[in-house]
């Protein structure tokens, strides 16, 4: 039976495992950058066994892939676990269903992961692979973030959707950047799009990010996850430029460079790290502009 | 509607376990536009290298020749015992002590009389993986030729080429195993292809539905015999320089030169 969870945090070892599981999906996150950085998506041909074995001969590209396919039976493990132990500790539905949500997003990545390797590397596939893993780790944060947050005081109720769309807004663009970023990495688009959408998001980000700092700056919470935002976006942004700027560099190339791979994956990861600050900054926000009762009488949360 | 979404759920996996990696073995036919090759050896017309034409050229490289680029091989053991004595050097652009290019692709894009079936060789060519580079770096094959796929080194490669218009195939291939042997069913200019394992790896393979194409060599010459008399569009397609275009009219048993420069 789940437990009577009034006090958030109440299970202090659950958010410290729910943070090991969010550290594991950012890390699975990087060594799917580094398997695709390095050219390495195809470098074991056949799923879910590698070269036939459960362990295939570690060499080259082989390394990249099959270490970020034993991460990634590790963080549907891990995650698997996470959601039954909410569902038997929390009384919160929506964190209950975040759970299982984490867990089919994992499996949905793994399955996807798959069909990319079997189908050989179609172009739709993969980017889907690198959106559904952005999303994974939002969810992830949204667990963590949700699972932390305390229920408001009744007289912080405001009206919620003039604060939380721009939080929203910016978390839906910089998911749809994501989905840019990997067209242009698997050569399905060119580049300006990605710098186009970089634009538009970064002053999405701003509207939301500084329309806080403006008018909630007593807020602790609220200005530290937006002052995060803030800061990660421009961080991304010059990864990006210096992404760009080095595969240009090291177009010549015979192989990819290692100034090129280690932009590109900081580049891949600082995204994740600005989704997962707007999600999470969404979510504060939401929770903040809700009734305390709304909460607790519907017994749910929506997720940006 | 849960039962729904775990059926779709049990059908993608079953699929995705079951489901080939799209390996071509010759001499089936792969997917793709167009209409497929007939199979190697089969029926149909030979290049008369008595009476028809010949087209000889050089492919000439006009500037200074960029450096070839050393490879780093360093994290495969097995690579770099390979070329113990010399590191091993990109093959994107080599240009000859002469001044001409090699791997330089020279084939008729144009011209041929329509409706002609070309026989296909059975002799197979041979695409090597030795000291994790291929051999040669670049091929020209008849669409429906076989070619023979081979791994000389001491470590593991996969194959994948990435054609547009043939089916993409990627598969592994371990130290001694079998040679293996595939073909593109239609005519595709170029092909790259790849190994994901030793990401320096890259080779190219033209696939022409007739006879009349060449690589250029260490002399960065071709020679394209047995043309039947007419005005062709002759095409030069080289790795980083891109393509080159040029008409030329033969008569019966006529020869003729046609150089190409690519401005470096």
């Amino acid at each position: 039976m789940p437990k009577d969870s009034s006090n958030p945090m109440g299970n202090a070892w659950l958010h410290r495992y729910s943070v090991l599981v969010l550290v594991c999906t950012f890390l699975l996150v990087i060594a799917g950058g580094l398997v695709t950085s390095n050219e390495a998506a195809l470098a074991i041909p056949d799923w879910p066994l590698s070269y036939g074995k459960l362990v295939p001969p570690l060499e080259g590209g082989i390394r990249f892939e099959f270490a970020h396919r034993m991460l990634a039976a590790t963080v549907a493990l891990l995650t698997l676990i996470l959601a039954f132990w909410i569902q038997a500790s929390e009384q919160r539905l929506w964190l209950r269903r975040l759970g299982w949500m984490a867990v089919g997003a994992v499996l949905a990545q793994a399955l996807l992961g798959g069909a990319a390797v079997k189908f050989v590397d179609p172009k739709p596939l993969s980017i889907a692979h690198a959106c559904l893993a952005q999303i994974c780790f939002g969810v992830m944060v949204a667990v963590v973030v949700g699972y932390a947050l305390a229920c408001p005081p009744e007289d912080q109720h405001q009206h919620w959707q003039a604060k939380a769309y721009p939080t929203v807004l910016a978390a839906t663009a910089i998911l749809l950047q994501t989905a840019l970023g990997a067209a242009v990495r698997h050569n399905l688009t060119s580049a300006i799009p990605h710098i186009v959408g970089a634009g538009i998001s970064t002053a999405l980000v701003m509207w939301a990010g500084l329309g806080i700092l403006i008018h909630h700056m007593e807020d602790t919470l609220l200005r530290r996850y937006a002052t995060l935002l803030l800061s990660l976006t421009f961080v991304q942004v010059f990864l990006g430029v210096a992404a760009y700027m080095s595969r240009i560099a090291t177009a010549d190339d015979p192989q990819p460079m290692p100034m090129m791979i280690g932009f590109t994956v900081a580049h891949v990861a600082a995204g994740s790290l600005t989704f997962g600050a707007a999600v999470a900054l969404a979510l504060i926000v939401y929770r903040d502009a809700r009734p305390a009762n709304a909460v607790l009488a519907h017994g749910g949360m929506a997720v940006a | 509607m849960k039962k729904i979404w775990m059926g779709i759920g049990v059908v993608c996996a079953v699929s995705l376990v079951s489901c080939g990696g799209g390996g071509t073995e010759a001499p089936k036919a792969d997917a793709g536009g167009g209409a497929a090759a007939p199979a190697a050896g089969g029926a149909g017309a030979v290049p008369d290298e008595a009476n028809g034409a010949t087209i000889t050229g050089k492919v000439m490289f006009d500037g200074t020749a960029p450096k070839e680029k050393t490879i780093d091989m360093s994290a495969v053991p097995a690579c770099t015992r390979a070329h113990a004595n010399a590191p091993a050097k990109s093959e994107e652009v080599i240009v000859n002590d002469n001044k001409t290019v090699k791997y330089a692709f020279v084939w008729i894009k144009s011209g041929l009389p329509e409706g002609t079936t070309w026989k296909v060789p059975s002799t197979p060519v041979m695409l090597d993986q030795n000291g994790c580079m291929y051999k040669p770096h670049v091929i020209g094959i008849m669409a429906g030729q076989n070619i023979e796929v081979k791994n000389s080194d001491p470590t593991n490669h996969n194959i994948h080429p990435s054609p547009t218009v043939n089916q993409e195939w990627n598969e592994s291939q371990p130290p001694g195993s079998e040679d293996k042997m595939k073909t593109f069913a239609r005519q595709e200019v170029m092909i790259p292809v790849k190994c994901n394992v030793h990401n320096w790896m890259r080779s190219y393979i033209g696939v022409v539905s007739h006879p009349f194409f060449a690589v250029t060599g260490d002399d960065g010459s071709f020679t394209i015999k047995g043309l039947p008399p007419g005005t062709y569009t002759l095409e030069v397609w080289h790795e980083k320089y891109g393509t080159q275009d040029q008409t030329i009219t033969v008569g019966a048993k006529e020869s003729k030169t046609q150089d190409f420069t690519i401005k470096g």
